[in-house]
């Protein structure tokens, strides 16, 4: 058998999620044995030429230069899929969208002429055609190893579309927003991280993004209900995940 | 049928008791801010003297003016966690040395669970129906349910959220225990308790008891009526699968569809609610896989994919799927209703949705 060539790419990121792909530590290595690493950088300088069997994409595409690498990556790509916020939903970096970016630029730079940039930070999805998504930020490296040996093994991976909730109260967890009004994203968030915040009775920030039909309208009415204002409501939705379908909206979303 | 006493002082014994005969406690004990059935190491774990107040979309621990064991409603929590886990490993397949099947034996220990409430005992038995009727028994229910003892609680106060008397499964215990007790605190702090089974007369026997005068069980029958008295929340089951069934179309169910979070809280903290989900997990070899079974949720969209498609995608429809069957097709197919009326899914559902809440604006949309 043809070993398949496994490549990790990176744009617009903080390498959090290819970090997860090496915190797999033992199961690395034996990721290592059925594929072929061939493009890695974040593991290794050597680089095995395309096509590839997989390839991973962290990050959002924010330059024009980008735009061209991600077109080429899909056509030596058998299968691509986005990994992580960025990847999936332009990432925290995407705060930019709801802003003037000029302004910024011009604020942060020395000398701002130095700097090109598009005015928006967009998920790899807008630009073209992906396998999957795997939300996170960063992505759950148990995620990817069911991802990676799913697509070895020619089955379908179990990665769910459903909520937070779902894992938080399999887990046995007391739901801290209704026993104690702690605002928890959970209800709108996409499972993944097995609940790991409010099963330390913090509030779910959503680091997984929209599950597969948020209610964020609902939501917000809850938060409001329990004391929170227009603008922390707002702020809460404006995270890693802020230019999502679903939560790009929230300001339109006020009652 | 005779009723006993047992004395505060004496009731702690029951937890030798039943350690004796090889039983692991569970009952009520307070963690993170609520009451939750857990392995109990003594009698001073119980909540002594705390109760819970609960309403749509709220939990609150409160300290009693007395010393009462059981003087809270109902744990977030069903004992369904015991008897039909969250996750459970159900086998595991190698083909390492020629392809081997490693069964798991389901884990039936002894329990004993300790505070089982009226409409608790309706909702096992309702998942009886489910899980060891008809031809297809289910080996990890079964292995569970065969090994626990049942002791009862006759609830001495409900929540705003309980609505056992409408659905006709409570406040008092009337079938499917060992031992029933209905605590009696005031002037004096003894326990009222029925026997229920042999194994009941059993542990009972092991522990100081006396019968009960009529003064007595006069005192235990009003504690349990007055609960029954004091319940805020009720449905109108009256032509329900009727009420249900003509109402398919009802622009209605986009009302709720506004509200709902499609979360899935609701089904997970209901007692009767027993779908699941098996998945598969191989390793990175393909050398060995494991299947587990998983609690799921009408409330998923992967819940009803079938050859392509999400036959239930919208949240009113998945809303109008629960309803309907908690309340009218479980009917039809098991013979009884699906909802107790124990009131989790009003007060752990993050919105509010309640239950009976939409099943009266139904109705007056008639
Ligand atoms: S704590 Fe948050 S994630 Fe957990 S059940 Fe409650 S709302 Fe859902
Ligand atoms: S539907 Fe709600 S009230 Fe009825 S048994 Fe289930 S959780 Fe309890
Ligand atoms: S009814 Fe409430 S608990 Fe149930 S899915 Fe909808 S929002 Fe969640």
């Amino acid at each position: 058998m043809r070993v398949p060539k496994l490549a990790v790419w990176k744009f617009a990121s903080c390498d959090g999620c290819q970090l997860s792909l090496l915190d797999l530590e033992d199961e690395f290595l034996s990721l290592a044995d059925r594929v072929n690493i061939a493009y890695f950088l974040e593991a290794s300088k050597a680089v095995i030429k395309g096509p590839y069997h997989i390839s991973l994409v962290e990050g959002s595409i924010t330059t024009e230069d980008d735009i061209k690498r991600i077109k080429a990556i899909r056509k030596a790509s058998k299968y691509l899929v986005a990994i992580g916020a960025c990847a999936t939903s332009g990432g925290i970096q995407a705060l930019r969208n709801f802003s003037n970016i000029k302004e910024f630029i011009s604020i942060v730079y020395a000398r701002p002429e130095y700097i090109k940039t598009l005015d928006h930070s967009t998920p790899i999805s807008d630009h073209v055609n992906v396998d999957l998504e795997l939300q996170g930020c960063p992505v759950s490296k148990y995620q990817l190893l069911e991802v990676i040996s799913s697509f070895l093994n020619n089955k379908k991976p179990n990665i769910h579309s459903y909520s937070v909730c779902m894992e938080c109260k399999r887990k046995g967890n007391v739901c801290i927003l209704v026993s104690n009004n702690i605002p928890c994203l959970g209800p709108v968030t996409n499972a993944g991280c097995n609940a790991i915040c409010p099963s330390y009775n913090r509030g779910c920030y959503s680091c997984f993004g929209p599950h597969e039909s948020p209610n964020i309208k609902s939501l917000s009415n809850k938060f409001r209900d329990i004391g929170m204002d227009d603008s922390s409501i707002i702020r809460s939705f404006r995270m890693f995940n802020s230019y999502s379908k679903s939560f790009r909206v929230i300001d339109n979303e006020r009652a | 049928m005779f009723r006993y006493v047992v004395e505060l002082d004496d009731f702690k014994s029951f937890f030798d008791v039943l350690k004796e005969k090889g039983y692991e406690v569970i009952g009520p004990t307070v963690r993170d801010n609520a009451i939750i059935y857990e392995r109990l190491g003594s009698f001073n774990e119980l909540p002594i003297g705390i109760t819970d107040e609960q309403e749509r979309s709220a939990y609150r621990l409160k300290k009693r003016n007395d010393k009462a064991l059981f003087g809270y409603a109902l744990s977030p929590y069903s004992w369904k966690r015991y008897l039909f886990p969250p996750s459970i490993k159900l086998f595991e397949i190698t083909k390492k040395d020629g392809i081997k099947i490693i069964e798991n034996d389901y884990d039936g220990k002894k329990l004993a669970f300790i505070g089982v409430r009226a409409c608790e005992i309706h909702a096992i038995y309702i998942q009886d129906k489910v899980f060891l009727d008809g031809k297809f028994i289910d080996p990890v229910y079964k292995k569970r349910r065969d090994n626990i003892f049942i002791f009862a609680v006759n609830c001495i106060t409900a929540s705003n959220t309980c609505f056992c008397v409408s659905m006709n499964t409570g406040p008092k215990v009337t079938f499917g225990y060992d031992l029933a007790l209905t605590e009696v605190i005031e002037p004096n702090h003894y326990f009222i308790i029925d026997v229920g089974s042999k194994l009941g007369e059993e542990i009972l026997k092991n522990v100081r008891h006396r019968e009960a005068n009529n003064d007595e069980i006069k005192k235990a029958e009003e504690v349990v009526n007055n609960t029954a008295k004091s319940m805020k929340r009720s449905i109108d089951t009256s032509d329900i699968k009727e009420l249900l069934y003509s109402n398919y179309e009802s622009e209605y169910w986009n009302d709720v569809a506004k509200r709902c979070l499609s979360c899935t809280n609701c089904t997970m903290v209901c007692p009767t609610c027993f779908c699941n989900n098996v998945e598969d997990v191989t390793d990175l070899k393909g050398e060995s896989s494991e299947r587990w079974r998983v609690w799921d949720s009408c409330f998923t969209n992967e819940f009803t994919y079938i050859h392509g498609n999400t036959i239930r995608s919208s949240t009113a429809a998945k809303y109008r799927h629960w309803i309907t069957h908690k309340l009218a097709t479980w009917i039809d197919q098991f013979g009884s209703s699906g909802c107790v009326g124990c009131g989790r899914c009003i007060t752990w559902c993050p919105v509010g949705i309640d239950i009976t809440e939409e099943i009266r604006a139904l109705r007056s949309k008639r």
